[in-house]
């Protein structure tokens, strides 16, 4: 019953996007939202209640102390879904003109979907232009566009390899530090335990959208409304090339991440490692504590032996909403929780900060993983950060994209579609839905 | 109301066969056994009990294991260490006890949405069964068409217009749509005419009862088996509904336990967010003791409210 309704709500979802892009051109008639920015100073002594509709939960702690510190401002902290779910909602409150928060999280990959309709409040008249050297170069870029400033960056995800040490001493695998040499640990892995897979993977679109971006693929170009999508550049190909032997020789659990399978398969061994971001560790803490010990973060293996690159997965952001009655507040809030004391609180609460200052201190980078048998996790992840390619893109209409890679994409792993024809149909689809929102888009 | 004869004989005569058909069920129980067995329909039903039970045996079952004990345990069989009691107590108190107040939530959404619905559905199906007025072919055809129509498909329509009017993420934005259920008044129109016989009504007008005392007098008691059915439909309805409080709350306070636990299970997928699969788990299994418990309440009711149209005839 609950699936079924749920699946409702996506295609309901799917046509409040259509309204979204549709209100594209409506939008594009009003000013460019600069707004008059006041005394943030002033309103936090004036005081007054925001709104923050954020699913991260470090944030908790930090509208605690934010109030702690400014006794007549309440912060009405709500989860108004995870990911998509709140952004559907927030487009939802966005047309309707209603119920709109003061702050919202959004992730990289989602933000241009509100820039670009100008439904995000510019920043950088407040002081946030100031702060481009504050933060890593891969966060930076998704929030800032053509000078202009959509969101503060909350926390950031360079890429890591997560792997289960007890499976790899036990059948004596080494770390694999290039994608060639996962192949073969995945083979060796397979064949020595058949429950065994090297990693899990039924099609996600962020996970595949970052490995292309490690391989020096860059297959969306926007500027403004000029739109490209192309798959067969060098970098998606090195990366389809050798995902495809994975495929073939069904070395990938068919697991879906997030599901209890999957924590399950984390807590066991039979999924031995994970690529993802540095945000990792408080889900593997908290989701495979039966695993704690066993685990380690190694650097993400490389394309090219010896020519360290890196790329984002996930992360998100703070912005406020151009329909926000409460600028001045909301900005204050989001200066301190993504650049003032709220990111500490944030660290030690687990969460993986996007600002330069603590990913070069002593102190984050000393700092010791019980849950990886004491390793110093933090300096490979700091290591990573630093070797994000900053000049990566997502689509304006990310989201949608994404919400139909796994019916094109989907099928490589399902049946025995190719992995670059899967692609090269999620390219094709999403240029047509692109340019029925009205962008131009070309190759 | 007056004790003369010409009230008296129908006013029995219509309450008989509803007294004689709700003593007779366990009557016809005893009897009725002998008939032949079929061996392909008792594996049938045997079958379909399995498949309706099954999703329910797991679910009690799960909600004793702790969350790494559901992760490395056998589904379908329990874990070493008992821990239902310990979830059941951490599912109230986890996040400063706010599931209790989704239990509240609710419990308010049931009893001021199906209750009141299943109350404007009593009164129009009365009215629409027993009265005669121009346009009443017209409401039938409306009425029709509504039972056709699938609550999701208004819901965003509705979103739009009650947040105009300011009553999104508000209780009246699920208890307002619940109020209507035009199955509910469907349902209660073709009871309310096999069950109120007209001459019971004419008796009851001839002795000087007015219309209001009349409906709850005489025609409110029959219509009780009919009132319970719709009381359990649309109480099952609100108490499942995930749709409309999906679109119409975004705040925690106002979710009912069916948005609360989705946002629990969310947990999971969620950076730095911690898997609670053994609270939601424990938390859907006391969502529906309540349920069950209305169930079993009213079944008797419910039961005779089935047979009363089978014996009338």
């Amino acid at each position: 019953m609950i699936k079924k309704a749920r699946r409702t709500a996506r295609a309901a979802g799917v046509a409040c996007v259509l309204t979204l892009a549709l209100g594209l051109t409506a939008c594009g008639s009003s000013d460019s939202g600069t707004d008059g920015a006041g005394d943030p100073q002033a309103a936090l002594e004036k005081g007054g209640t925001i709104t923050v509709w954020a699913w991260e939960p470090t944030l908790k702690q930090v509208a605690k102390d934010f109030e702690a510190e400014h006794p007549k401002v309440k912060v009405k902290l709500v989860n108004a879904g995870t990911g998509d779910d709140q952004y559907k909602a927030l487009q939802n409150a966005i047309s309707a003109g209603s119920g709109v928060p003061d702050v919202a999280q959004i992730e990289y990959y989602a933000l241009g979907q509100f820039s670009l309709a100008k439904s995000l409040t510019d920043l950088s008249g407040r002081g946030a232009g100031k702060l481009a050297s504050s933060y890593s170069p891969g966060p930076w870029n998704a929030v800032e566009d053509g000078g202009k400033v959509y969101a503060l960056p909350m926390d950031s995800g360079p890429m890591a390899l997560f792997y289960n040490k007890d499976v790899f001493d036990k059948h004596h695998i080494k770390v694999p530090a290039t994608w060639d040499e996962y192949v073969e640990a995945a083979r060796k892995l397979h064949k020595a335990d058949p429950h065994a897979y090297i990693a899990n993977d039924t099609g996600d679109a962020g996970f595949t959208t970052s490995l292309i971006w490690q391989a020096g693929g860059r297959p969306y170009g926007v500027k403004g409304t000029d739109v490209s999508i192309d798959f067969s550049d060098a970098g998606t190909t090195t990366y389809t090339k050798t995902w495809q032997k994975l495929l073939d020789d069904d070395l990938l659990a068919p697991v879906s991440s997030w599901s209890d399978e999957w924590y399950k398969g984390l807590s066991d061994g039979t999924i031995a490692t994970l690529a993802t971001g540095a945000w990792m560790p408080a889900n593997l803490v908290s989701g495979a504590p039966d695993a704690a010990g066993s685990w380690r973060a190694a650097p993400l293996p490389q394309w090219k032996a010896g020519d360290p690159a890196s790329a984002e997965n996930g992360g998100s952001s703070l912005a406020i909403p151009e329909k926000s009655g409460k600028k001045d507040l909301a900005y204050a809030f989001l200066e301190y929780a993504d650049a003032g004391a709220g990111v500490k609180s944030r660290i030690k609460n687990g969460a993986f900060p996007a600002t330069t200052a603590d990913l070069k201190s002593k102190e984050f980078l000393d700092a010791t993983f019980d849950y990886f048998g004491g390793q110093q996790a933090n300096k490979v992840f700091a290591e990573s950060a630093a070797n994000v390619a900053d000049d990566w893109s997502y689509l304006p209409f990310q989201a949608y994209a994404n919400s139909i890679f796994n019916d094109k994409v989907g099928k490589a792993y399902s049946s025995g579609t190719r992995l670059a024809d899967g692609l090269t149909q999620w390219q094709d689809a999403s240029r047509t839905y692109g340019t029925e929102q009205g962008f131009n888009v070309g190759k | 109301m007056g004790a003369s004869a010409p009230t008296a004989a129908p006013l029995s005569e219509g309450l008989r066969p509803r007294r004689a058909s709700a003593l007779r069920t366990p009557h016809a129980k005893s009897m009725g056994r002998r008939p032949r067995r079929s061996v392909l329909l008792t594996v049938l039903t045997g079958l379909m009990l399995v498949y309706a039970l099954v999703p329910l045996v797991w679910l009690a079952i799960n909600a004793t294991k702790t969350q790494q004990g559901l992760l490395h345990s056998f589904g379908l069989w329990f874990d070493a260490d008992f821990a239902l009691w310990s979830n059941i107590g951490d599912t109230l108190t986890y996040d400063d006890g706010v599931f209790v107040r989704w239990l509240l939530n609710t419990l308010l959404y049931v009893v001021a949405g199906a209750g009141g619905a299943t109350f404007l559905a009593v009164l129009g199906g009365y009215a629409l069964a027993k009265f005669d007025f121009p346009g009443k072919r017209a409401i039938f055809a409306v009425v029709i068409g509504a039972v056709a129509v699938p609550g999701t498909a208004l819901a965003v329509p509705t979103f739009l217009m009650f947040s105009q009017m300011g009553l999104t993420n508000t209780p009246w934005a699920v208890i307002i749509p619940s109020l209507i259920s035009p199955f509910g008044l469907y349902l209660m129109w073709v009871f309310a005419a096999d069950a109120i016989p007209v001459e019971l009504l004419e008796a009851a007008r001839i002795d000087g009862a007015s219309e209001l005392r009349t409906f709850f007098t005489v025609s409110l008691p029959l219509l009780a088996p009919g009132i319970v059915t719709v009381l359990l439909f649309t109480m099952v309805a609100t108490w499942n509904n995930y749709f409309l409080p999906l679109i119409m709350i975004k705040d925690p306070d106002w979710y009912p336990l069916t948005l609360g636990l989705s946002s629990w299970n969310d947990q999971a997928s969620t950076a730095g967010g911690e898997p609670v699969f053994n609270l939601v788990i424990t938390g859907s299994l006391l969502t529906i003791v309540p349920l069950i418990a209305a169930f079993l309440l009213l079944q008797r009711h419910w039961q005779s409210g089935l047979a009363a149209g089978s014996v009338k005839e």
